[in-house]
This record gives C-alpha cells, sequence and structure tokens, in this order.
C-alpha cells in the first residue's frame, strides 16, 4: 500500500507535517535536532567507506615497493610459487589456481544445498519443523572457522574425502575437505539469503499459480526461482566472497605446499591461506617476503572487489520491481 | 633470591627449545618465584632478529648465530655470550607402517634436493627415485618452514648448506602438523627436533640414518657421542647488557645449569655431558 504521506524535504529537512501546528520555538527546535541527526548520521554511515578507502591505502604502498623488486612478468607469468625459500619463486598462479578450486568446491556444496534449504523452509515444511531447522541453520552458522577447520582434518579428510574422490591419491592435508567444509560453513549464508528472496515475492503469484494447478515443485522452479532469481544471485555471490577469502579452514586443511594443479585431491595454497601462513611466521618487517604478504593481499581484495561489481550489475539485470 | 624484586626476564626462542625452556621456567616456578619470565615462539631467525634489536634479553636457538645475524648484532651495539644447554638430534619419521628402518643420507639428499639451483620444486616424486627398488609409492615429504632453525639445521646435514632445499613439500612451523600427516599418509617422510620423535613414538617411526658408517638410531648416547649424524648442540645467547643490568638472568641460567638433567629430560631432550656442563658454567660465570 503506497504511503499517502508525502516525505519530500522542506528546507528544514523531512519533519512531521503535523509539526506547523507547534508554536513556533517548539518547530525551530525540532528543526535543528533534526539537522544535528542527520549530520551525526551521515557521519557515521562514511565510516564505512573511510575504512574501506584506509584498507586500500595500506595495501598500496607495501605491493608498489613489492613490484619494484619482484617484476610484473616473475608475478604472473609463473606457476612456482616458494617466496620464502632461498632463492624465491614468485610465480602466483597456484595460489590463484587453489583459491578457485575452493571457491568452486564450496559453490558447488553450498548453492545448490542452500537453494534446496531455502525451498523446503519456504514451501514444504510445516511451521513445527521450520521453528526447529531455523535455529539449528543459526547454530551451524555459528560455529567457529576454527572448530570447522579441525572438524576438517580430523574427520572430513580421512573419512569423506579420501573415501570419495576417484582421481589419484588423495592426501591428508588437501583441497576437496577444505573445500567441502568452507561449503558447509556458507551453507547456512545462502539459505538465509535466498530465503529472505523467496519470502519477499508477493503473495499473489504464489497463489495464483497455485491456483491454476502448479504442484508445489512447479511453483518452486517457474514461479519463485524465476521472480526471487536476483536475490538469490546476490545471495550466492556473498556467499562466494565469503568463500574466497576464508583462511582458517584452508590454513588448517589444506596445507601449505602451493603446488599449481586443478586435482583437488591434493594439497593446495590459497590467497588468503598464504598470508594466514606467512603472517603467522617471522617476516622481518622490510623485505621482499614481508611485502609479498601485501602484494597478495592486494590481488584477494581485486579479486573480490570485481566479483561485487560483477553480481551488482547481474542482480540489476535480473531485478523485479513489484508494484 | 637475595632480593624481593619482581624482573622480567625476555626469551625469545624457537619451537623446539621453547619446549625445553617452559621445562626451565616450570623448575624455576617452584623454587624462587620471584621473576616474571615472559617467552615468545618463533623460528631461530625470527628469534635473533628481535634479539638483535633489542627487544629480547635470551634467545633460544636451535643452530648458531650466523655471520648476517652477528653483523646486525654487532651494528645494534648488543654484545651477547653464547651458551650450550642441551643437545638434540633431527629424526627423520616415516609413518609405522612403512617397512624400511634405515636411511641413508645420500638417499636423504636425493629426496630433498631440488630439481635444479638450490631452491626450487623437487625431482623426486617417488620413494623409488630416491631408494632404487622402494615400492612405497609416492613420495609425501613434511618438514620445517624456512623460518625454523630446524629447517637450516636439516639442510646443513643433508645437503650442505642451509638454504638450500626443495619448496614443494608441507612446510609447517608446527611441528604437530608434520607428525598428523605423517601417521596418516604412507607414504609420508618428515622431520622434527628429537623430542617430538620421543614424544610421538606410537605415531610416527623414526628412522636410522645411516651416514657411510652404519645405521645409527637415536638416542640420547649417540647424540651425545656424536655417532648420530643429525646430532645439533641447542644454544641460548644471553645479551650481556642485559646481565649487568638485572642480576636475576644470571641466576636464570645458573639455575638450569645446576638443574640440567632434570629439565632435560622433562622436555625430553638429550642431557649436556659433564664436560659441556662445566664449559657452560664457565661461560655463565664469565659474563
Amino acid at each position: 500500500m503506497a504511503s499517502t504521506f508525502t516525505t519530500e524535504p522542506t528546507e528544514s529537512g523531512p519533519l512531521s507535517p503535523l509539526v506547523d501546528l507547534l508554536p513556533s520555538g517548539q518547530k525551530r527546535r525540532q528543526q535543528t535536532y533534526e539537522r544535528i541527526i542527520r549530520v551525526v548520521l551521515t557521519m557515521v554511515a562514511s565510516v564505512a567507506v573511510v575504512i574501506t578507502l584506509g584498507v586500500v591505502a595500506s595495501l598500496v604502498q607495501p605491493t608498489y615497493q613489492f613490484f619494484q623488486e619482484v617484476p610484473f612478468g616473475d608475478f604472473f607469468g609463473s606457476t612456482k610459487w616458494y617466496p620464502l625459500f632461498d632463492p624465491p619463486g614468485f610465480g602466483v598462479w597456484p595460489l590463484v589456481v587453489g583459491t578457485f578450486m575452493v571457491m568452486v568446491i564450496a559453490t558447488l556444496v553450498a548453492v545448490p544445498g542452500g537453494l534446496a534449504t531455502a525451498f523446503f523452509l519456504n514451501q514444504y515444511a510445516s511451521d513445527r519443523t521450520r521453528r526447529y531447522l531455523k535455529p539449528i541453520l543459526e547454530i551451524l552458522a555459528g560455529i567457529p572457522t576454527v572448530v570447522f577447520g579441525f572438524f576438517a582434518v580430523t574427520f572430513v579428510s580421512p573419512n569423506v574425502a579420501q573415501k570419495i574422490w576417484p582421481v589419484g591419491e588423495v592426501g591428508f592435508y588437501n583441497a576437496l575437505s577444505a573445500g567441502l567444509v568452507v561449503g558447509i560453513m556458507i551453507l547456512p549464508m545462502m539459505t538465509t539469503l535466498a530465503e529472505d528472496a523467496m519470502a519477499s515475492i508477493p503473495r499473489s503469484l504464489v497463489e495464483g499459480a497455485y491456483a491454476l494447478g502448479a504442484t508445489r515443485r512447479e511453483v518452486c522452479t517457474t514461479v519463485i526461482f524465476q521472480a526471487a532469481l536476483s536475490g538469490i544471485i546476490a545471495g550466492a555471490v556473498i556467499a562466494i566472497s565469503r568463500a574466497i577469502g576464508e583462511t582458517t579452514i584452508v590454513l588448517l586443511a589444506s596445507g601449505s605446499n602451493a603446488e599449481f594443479t586443478f586435482n583437488p585431491g591434493q594439497a593446495m595454497q590459497t590467497l588468503a591461506s598464504f598470508i594466514g601462513f606467512a603472517g603467522i611466521g617471522d617476516q622481518p618487517t622490510d623485505s621482499t617476503g614481508y611485502r609479498t604478504i601485501f602484494a597478495v593481499g592486494s590481488l584477494l581484495f581485486i579479486v573480490t572487489f570485481v566479483l561485487n561489481m560483477v553480481s551488482i550489475r547481474i542482480v540489476r539485470k535480473f531485478r523485479e520491481v513489484y508494484e | 633470591m637475595a632480593e624481593d624484586q619482581q624482573e622480567a626476564v625476555r626469551l625469545r626462542q624457537e619451537q623446539d627449545v621453547f619446549r625445553h625452556s617452559h621445562g626451565w621456567l616450570e623448575h624455576g616456578a617452584t623454587t624462587s618465584g620471584k621473576a616474571t619470565v615472559s617467552i615468545g615462539i618463533s623460528g631461530t631467525g625470527g628469534g635473533f632478529e628481535k634479539f638483535c634489536k633489542n627487544e629480547t634479553d635470551i634467545s633460544n636457538a636451535s643452530r648458531a648465530i650466523n655471520a648476517t645475524e652477528a653483523v646486525n648484532c654487532a651494528k645494534a651495539g648488543v654484545t651477547y655470550t653464547e651458551i650450550i644447554v642441551a643437545n638434540d638430534g633431527l629424526a627423520v619419521v616415516v609413518n609405522p607402517k612403512n617397512s624400511l628402518t634405515c636411511i641413508k643420507m645420500t638417499e636423504l639428499k636425493a629426496m630433498w634436493a631440488p630439481g635444479t639451483g638450490t631452491s626450487g620444486p623437487g625431482k623426486a616424486t617417488q620413494w623409488s627415485d630416491a631408494i632404487p627398488g622402494n615400492t612405497t609409492g609416492a613420495l609425501k615429504l613434511y618438514g620445517a618452514g624456512s623460518d625454523s632453525g630446524t629447517f637450516d639445521s636439516f639442510n646443513t646435514f643433508v645437503h650442505g648448506r642451509s638454504t638450500t632445499s626443495r619448496t614443494d613439500y608441507q612446510a609447517t612451523e608446527n611441528d604437530n602438523v608434520t607428525v598428523k600427516g605423517v601417521a596418516a599418509e604412507l607414504g609420508a617422510i618428515g622431520y622434527y627436533g628429537l623430542s617430538y620423535a620421543e614424544e610421538n613414538a606410537k605415531l610416527n617411526k623414526a628412522l636410522q640414518i645411516d651416514n657411510g658408517k652404519g645405521c645409527v638410531a637415536p638416542k640420547i648416547s649417540t647424540v651425545q657421542d656424536g655417532t648420530y649424524a643429525m646430532a645439533r648442540p641447542l644454544y641460548i645467547y644471553v645479551k650481556k647488557a642485559a646481565v649487568a643490568k638485572s642480576p636475576v638472568i644470571r641466576e636464570f641460567v645458573k639455575f638450569y645449569l645446576d638443574n640440567a638433567d632434570i629439565i632435560a629430560a622433562d622436555a625430553l631432550f638429550v642431557p649436556l655431558t659433564k664436560v659441556q656442563v662445566n664449559t657452560a658454567r664457565g661461560a655463565v660465570n664469565a659474563i
């Protein structure tokens, strides 16, 4: 229902229409109060922008220095990553491939699983089931990543990863267990975001489909999915960004050997887990090894940034506006 | 102790030697209880860096200070005394189900050698690449990270140079990663300090090393008399200026030497021989 109040700002800001009935002293006080509030809230909101700019600024200087010492060609042109050895190797591709593999496996677990759970909660579950399932999902979402990491190493790796992966020998530390557990970690996030998107569809669309004789499955796949698509995609991108940046689980479960390989049964190192690994160690502050951490951090930041830009485009394209 | 003082004795040390000083602290705390000691952990290289920047008073190390670090300390005006506090060895471990019991240094070198130059991916991918006729299969390597004194020691023993190593193995500063990995994979081989080998004897099997004179098992006696090929002393470096400023530090070190046997046994290190104890006492008294 559209609002019948106009909320266009007057010269003194958006005040209640009834304020004209107040004595003039009180009206002036309200106007000043509103002005102050607006300034304070603007400042608080811009803190987020300032912090983002601050993070970028802190990465720029060491990254620039890094590329003075290590040519672009070495960084982007080689597949040998061992920057902390002597002599070092600076080809970043093993880290990029590792990040990509973990992200793909996590996405394959979380997106279908999250979507299915969201459909279940939205259309299939009874009220009682929903009342139990939602808190359990929240508990899953609240488990610390370090606990997930240990779960990946001690349970998933020997009992799941080594049993299901058919290609070659699966090592104890491997990207598959890390990817699976990252997927489990982001599944609640995907479920919540997808379910929110589904809940915001006008009921008239859904009920109209049922009235026309559609089965529940048909309603889900033809009406709800299409109508909520932009929200689902936005949710998927948020979950994927989380997977790309996940450090602890990968650090514990995927090993520290930066091999250039597409086989997730092997140990891999990702951009984020390299930063964790090297950051915990003892790199002297003014060394190339130290600046390598920043260069990798910048690359990770750029990758996530591009992903977010792409997602905004896609979301805008699929957005349905409801009158 | 004569005075009622709380003094801070800062230490900075290698992971292996950490367990040693921790034992030192536990014994010390019950008898004197008047000094505050804070310990930080890092690799030997990292520890020396902080030592030469005047951030710590004592630095524990699993290898001797090298030329570059000595120069850095001299430039910062830091003078120190080197004291050997325990003996240790490097254990090479394999999965308990691996039938191998003795390995030659030449075979270890073949396993860990970089393909070309002094660093880079290695050549050996199968056990048979290093040990002809061995049927264990794929080679999975675990070892110390490049910040670690254990890394330096191992490479010096195997390759003759502390920074020569292949780079495609599971590197970690935390030896528990190696313990778990070697226990889980049949084709795994790793290295860490002897004390970890004794503690994890059920999970990992320590190999005997043959350096041309027959297979020698890692034991207290073989480490003390040097017949075990990868025996190394553990050092502490004590800042002379810190000792002058605070008598607690000298007491701390003296306390250790008086109780060397108990502390080393607790931390599963090899105790000093009588000769070494006397040398150390002399060094402490001379500070």
